[in-house]
């Protein structure tokens, strides 16, 4: 059965007196940001979103984890319709969002405590995360103290601890230098063959994308809808070798030739903005 | 615990911070004996003026003769019931302050609604000034100490007010979200972040608020009431004591200093999460 199910999810956003946006010639006050999601994404396997910026990936995440209600349309986890925030699925955000007055430790610690486990446990948990990313001598420094890669695995292991079937990762790493963010995608690829939880991935990297994914799914310009979703045919277990592959560079391809219109889509969308911003 | 805390690794890493936190605060303290200077030019400057004839010495009597009208004054006890009176108004008021200032601040910050009902009334009496209403506080509740507590907490209560509303206002929703990501009872959201999210700009309102707790209670004491340093200095200076109110002056300078840097020492506790810009700038 499929994990997660996205029915025909459309999302619009009312936007601020005097605000208004153009809707392919339209002038309105309503954003439509998702036009029609129709997704199934299998038990444990790792798909990744690609799509041009503010086609509505954060969007959809935000509704596969109960954090927005669509418009109209819905998801369904497990075959029950998602209504507000559920403990099976776990959510790395865009911007880190480690709590800044709780130390690494107790940051991951935090989904456990919402769900009252015993102390003991909680930091039995959290510190084998922490070992886990190899963080483990700085368990109580505080965010600010972290450089860039450090807060993300610590925001990574956060999500985790709560061992969640499901992993929401939006844009994880896009901040990071590429020789961490390929240390990290590799650590995650581990832990992922370990747990083989579902996860949906964004990124606007093609690289990363064809090198985690075993689909990956293609949105259209904003208003967004899944343009096409393809699989990624590579072996696994995956190492950083597997990108030299010509194997690689034919999934490389693929993706880009369906996501390349969108983007100048999408960047004509922005002139036509910056036109009516005039 | 230490050693279980910090890996061999990191232990030659804990010295270096040691050794190089002696240094900081030796820096440190170099670095306020640079303003002390100044304090002692203007002490300088303050002993030769009556000593010179340039200003009358009935007016302004030397600084070692403030200092040993201080002194006796101290010795003599007198100064520490006046300084206790002072404080004792000015903590209780300030205190009532906290306990009306910051609940009520969470309920305007987080129920837009009850901002928007309460917002006019409070802008109207924050911006009247605490001193205009000094008289209306003496007449009402007398000379006794209820006016002075009164008027103190009332002058705290608006610095209070408006840190916490904005603190809670300010809470990036990204925590929230998380939070809730993670399935945060509404009870646990509250206690777990918008507490803490918000304690800095909170504790900066406390901060302020406290100082305008001692500056409000001396002027409350200068115009109606029998104790208190602000009494103490109108009073000498009524009876032309005018050492002893150059002393109680002096009094007041270095008790709102010895305030003002334990009111920093405890922002810092209270925000000890937060990187230190200092840190950060000067390395
Ligand atoms: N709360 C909101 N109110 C109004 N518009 C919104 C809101 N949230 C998102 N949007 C709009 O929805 C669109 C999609 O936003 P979203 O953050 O999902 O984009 P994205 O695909 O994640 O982009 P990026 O790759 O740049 O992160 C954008 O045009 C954005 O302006
Ligand atoms: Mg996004």
């Amino acid at each position: 059965m499929d994990k997660i199910k996205s029915e025909s999810v459309k999302k619009k956003f009312k936007l601020k007196d005097g605000q208004e946006v153009n809707n392919n010639g339209a002038v309105s006050n309503e954003i439509e940001v998702l036009n029609g999601v129709d997704l199934s994404i299998r038990n444990g396997e790792f798909l990744v979103v690609v799509g041009p910026s503010g086609c509505g990936k954060s969007v959809l995440l935000d509704i596969i984890a109960g954090l927005t209600n669509s418009t109209s349309g819905s998801v369904y986890l497990d075959g029950k319709k998602v209504e507000g925030t559920n403990i099976k699925t776990g959510y790395v955000f865009q911007q880190y969002a480690l709590f800044p007055w709780r130390n690494a430790l107790s940051n991951i610690e935090f989904g456990l405590e919402a769900q009252n486990v015993p102390r003991e446990e909680r930091t039995k948990i959290a510190k084998k995360l922490l070992s886990l990313f190899g963080l483990s001598d700085f368990w109580d420094r505080f965010p600010y103290q972290l450089s860039g890669g450090m807060q993300q695995r610590v925001a990574i292991a956060r999500a985790l601890a709560t061992n969640p079937e499901v992993l929401l990762m939006d844009e994880p790493f896009a901040a990071l230098d590429a020789q961490t963010r390929e240390i990290l995608q590799n650590e995650l690829l581990r832990i992922w063959e370990g747990t083989r939880t579902t996860v949906v991935f964004v990124t606007h990297s093609i690289d990363e994308a064809v090198f985690l994914a075993d689909r990956v799914a293609v949105m259209t310009a904003r208003p967004g809808i899944i343009k096409q979703l393809i699989e990624i045919d590579l072996p696994r277990p995956r190492d950083g070798n597997i990108r030299s592959s010509p194997e690689f560079a034919d999934n490389r391809h693929k993706v880009w030739n369906l996501l390349k219109g969108e983007v100048i889509k999408a960047q004509k969308d922005w002139e036509l903005a910056s036109v009516y911003a005039r | 615990m230490l050693g279980e805390i910090f890996g061999s690794k990191d232990e030659f890493k804990l010295r270096f911070i040691e050794i190089d936190s002696i240094t900081k605060n030796l820096k440190k303290i170099r670095e306020r004996s640079h303003g002390l200077w100044l304090v002692f030019a203007f002490f300088a400057v303050w002993e030769a003026l009556p000593r010179l004839g340039i200003i009358d010495p009935i007016f302004l009597p030397t600084f070692s003769e403030t200092i040993i009208t201080l002194i006796n004054l101290a010795m003599s006890g007198k100064l520490f019931v006046h300084i206790w009176a002072s404080l004792q108004r000015s903590m209780i008021g300030f205190v009532l302050a906290v306990l009306v200032a910051v609940p009520l601040g969470f309920l305007m910050g987080w129920y837009n609604s009850f901002e928007r009902y309460t917002d006019l009334f409070v802008q109207s009496l924050r911006n009247t000034s605490t001193f205009a209403l000094l008289p209306i506080f003496l007449l009402f509740l007398g000379l006794g100490e209820a006016s002075k507590i009164a008027i103190v907490f009332y002058g705290a209560t608006w610095h209070l007010l408006i840190n916490t509303i904005s603190g809670v206002k300010n809470v990036d929703p990204i925590y929230i979200k998380a939070a809730k990501s993670m399935g945060i009872s509404d009870k646990d959201l509250f206690r777990k972040i918008i507490l803490p999210a918000s304690t800095p700009s909170i504790v900066s309102g406390a901060r302020l608020g406290a100082k305008t707790a001692l500056l409000v209670v001396i002027a409350a004491e200068m115009i109606g009431a029998k104790s208190g340093l602000g009494y103490f200095v109108q009073n000498a200076q009524f009876n032309f004591m005018i050492p002893e109110m150059f002393a109680g002056i002096l009094t007041l300078s270095i008790l709102g200093l010895i305030l003002n840097y334990l009111l920093v020492w405890i922002e810092k506790k209270a925000t000890y999460w937060k990187g230190d810009i200092d840190q950060a700038i000067l390395g």
